[in-house]
């Protein structure tokens, strides 16, 4: 059904309104969420889009109620989304783990702010890198994209439904506040040009004896949903194939590899970067997000200068793009990751770095200008 | 192991996961009751068991999903409410029971009960109430009677408990009732008008908990408390909410029975109508 959906063309549209329309494309149906600064728009937007579009949507009394709600829309087999900013984002870690546990596809967006607790509400920042991979307790590998313009707050919305289909799992876009407020252009090209993926179900009846909802003979395991018939049980206890809790050590080892193998058998192909200007470059800017609109053009003022600067920039955070990250060291002298907050994806590109690595942290509440990444530049190529 | 075997099929076996035997619940525990419950209101609703599913949180009486055998869900510790809402939406025709005990339910998912009653979501919540958080090893809740000895009150507890009848009426629940384990056919039948109430039904069922309440509390086994319960319980469906709490120790009744049963427009009708009157906007702008 691609009636009322925002037709394909030009745009010049908000941030976090090209998200909720990418959402709709994508056919998320379900948005439940609770109101928070800046990611308020998404929220606002899908409540008055998606009952024009055959959807729903409910304002739960926090965010706790709002990721299990789009967890429990999502095992009746409906798209489902939430978008949050970071103390709610704390709030929903552990309905996010509950959502690795049961390999439930869904996305969960936060618009980054300044922090730690309430922090700045109105203002950018980065500190959540570590969290959105991290958050939640146990062992899981979370996808991640973070977007840094509209048109990718449109784009990275579709791969990270696509991507939590796929690898039924919950999805991160960890976009900022200033991503998302940002008016810009947006292209929506021809809808059969949109790559859209949706779950597999499964292919044998529900009459089948010993219907095995995690069937360890898949890879990502088609998902049996409430009504279908299968009786399935799914619990955030550890469990086998079958669904059913079991304490063993043989079974947690399954079931833990499960969860994290699914994603790194196929980083690769889940990995997104972009390379500016690498060619030769000694001077490599590893940034994300926001940040990396400054640091393109402070490259550039580098390379003016006759500085050998270069960028990647990481577009999925997790999984990490070790070996891109790798070999760019290689050929490079130096480093620079700036981030605003006090060094966090710094650690990870430090663990595969094979030159020397340096951070540029930048407390929350605004965006690096280029002149101080280029400063950094300067310093560093000495 | 039982030398002689007397039935090789129980009649519920259909609905019960019998590969998942025995259960971890204590001798003179409850819950195995409140789940034969359901199994019966299940079979005697009209609606097949494909439509049926089970939403719970964490603790003992939470275990009850993962034996039944239906499409359950075991959800986190407080959160079934919000999951079920979530399903309950989207798909409507599904008969959704979150079965869950106090402290879950009440305790640390005590936001989601107050506003999933005032929204009046089309699902049934039976809340298990045995007075003490079991599984973790007998701490009080939000329901422990005052004064009771728990692992974490060695000297008693000072803290009021709810009157969760009184609570989910004022909030305006269509269904409100409280039985007890004694009482399986009324509880029965409770599930039954739960399952055909539009709205959420809500049923409290006492039951009891020798191993972590019990044990401290005067009623050493299951059956002290069930005798308890036989004894004290007096049925007045018109019961004044406001005197309902439980003590347990005064010698006051518990007062139990189907408290309320109204009709009352469900969320699910409301976003219907919502949806209908925005479609019916669009088509008249073309």
């Amino acid at each position: 059904m691609t009636e009322r959906l925002l037709p394909p063309g030009k745009y010049f549209i908000q941030g976090n309104i090209a998200c909720a329309e990418a959402a709709l494309i994508a056919g998320c149906r379900f948005f439940a969420g609770y109101p928070i600064t800046p990611s308020s728009e998404i929220l606002e937007w899908m409540s008055y889009r998606l009952p024009q579009v055959g959807g729903y949507f409910i304002q739960m009394e926090d965010e706790i109620a709002s990721i299990m709600a789009v967890l429990g829309a999502s095992n009746a087999g409906i798209k489902s989304m939430t978008a949050t900013s970071g103390p709610g984002f704390s709030l929903m870690q552990e309905g996010i783990g509950f959502g690795m546990m049961t390999e439930t596809p869904c996305v969960v967006v936060n618009v980054q702010r300044g922090g730690p607790s309430t922090g700045i509400p109105t203002l950018v920042g980065q500190g959540d890198v570590m969290q959105a991979k991290w958050g939640s307790h146990g062992d899981y590998e979370a996808i991640v994209y973070v977007p840094n313009s509209v048109q990718e707050m449109f784009d990275l919305t579709i791969k990270a439904f696509n991507a939590s289909e796929e690898y039924r799992q919950p999805v991160i876009l960890l976009a900022d506040q200033v991503v998302s407020h940002m008016y810009g252009p947006l292209v929506i090209p021809p809808y059969e040009e949109i790559k859209i993926v949706n779950r597999k179900l499964p292919c044998v009846p529900p009459s089948i004896p010993d219907f095995k909802p995690f069937d360890a003979r898949y890879e990502v395991p088609p998902m049996a949903l409430a009504g279908m018939g299968y009786r399935v049980h799914v619990t955030g206890l550890t469990h086998d194939e079958r669904g059913y809790p079991h304490y063993t050590h043989e079974v947690s080892t399954w079931c833990v590899q499960h969860l994290v193998s699914k994603v790194r058998n196929n980083a690769k192909k889940i990995w997104e970067v972009e390379r500016f200007m690498l060619e030769g470059a000694d001077i490599v800017v590893i940034t994300y997000g926001i940040t990396s609109r400054p640091s393109y053009q402070a490259v550039k003022m580098a390379r003016s200068e006759g500085i050998k600067a270069g960028m990647l920039r990481l577009i999925t955070l997790w999984p990490f793009p070790d070996e891109i990250v790798k070999k760019v060291s290689e050929q490079a002298k130096v480093l620079v990751v700036p981030e605003i907050n006090m060094g966090q994806m710094i650690h990870p590109v430090k663990e595969v770095a094979e030159c020397i690595v340096v951070g540029l942290s930048w407390a929350p509440g605004a965006v690096p200008t280029p002149d101080i990444i280029l400063d950094m530049i300067r310093s560093v190529s000495r | 192991m039982p030398k002689e075997i007397l039935a090789k099929k129980h009649p519920d076996d259909d609905l019960i996961r019998v590969d998942r035997m025995p259960h971890i619940w204590c001798p003179g525990c409850g819950i195995g009751i409140v789940m034969k419950c359901y199994i019966k209101a299940i079979k005697e609703s009209g609606i097949p068991p494909e439509r049926h599913v089970v939403v719970s949180g964490i603790g003992c009486s939470s275990r009850l999903p993962g034996y039944v055998n239906i499409d359950s869900y075991h959800t986190t510790h407080g959160r079934a409410i919000p999951f079920a809402i979530g399903m309950n939406i989207v798909k409507p025709e599904l008969e959704i029971t979150v079965i869950a005990g106090d402290g879950d339910l009440i305790t640390i998912g005590g936001n989601h009960f107050i506003h999933a009653i005032r929204r009046n979501h089309d699902i049934n919540v039976v809340l298990i109430n045995n007075f003490i958080y079991g599984m973790t090893g007998g701490q009080h809740g939000a329901t422990t009677p005052i004064g009771s000895k728990t692992s974490s009150a060695p000297y008693g507890t000072i803290d009021n408990p709810f009157n969760i009848p009184l609570l989910a009426a004022s909030l305006g629940a269509p269904f409100v009732a409280r039985w007890t384990t004694f009482h399986v056919r009324q509880l029965t039948d409770a599930m039954l008008k739960a399952m055909k109430v539009n709205g959420l039904a809500f049923i409290e069922v006492l039951s009891p908990c020798p191993t972590q309440y019990g044990k401290d509390n005067s009623f050493p086994t299951g059956l002290d408390m069930m005798r308890y319960f036989k004894k004290m319980c007096v049925i007045n469906h018109e019961a004044d909410l406001r005197t309902v709490d439980i003590d347990l120790k005064s010698g006051k009744p518990i007062i139990i029975g189907n408290f309320i049963h109204k009709e009352k427009p469900s969320y699910n009708d409301m976003e219907r109508k919502l949806i209908e009157g925005i479609m019916k906007e669009m088509k008249s702008h073309g």
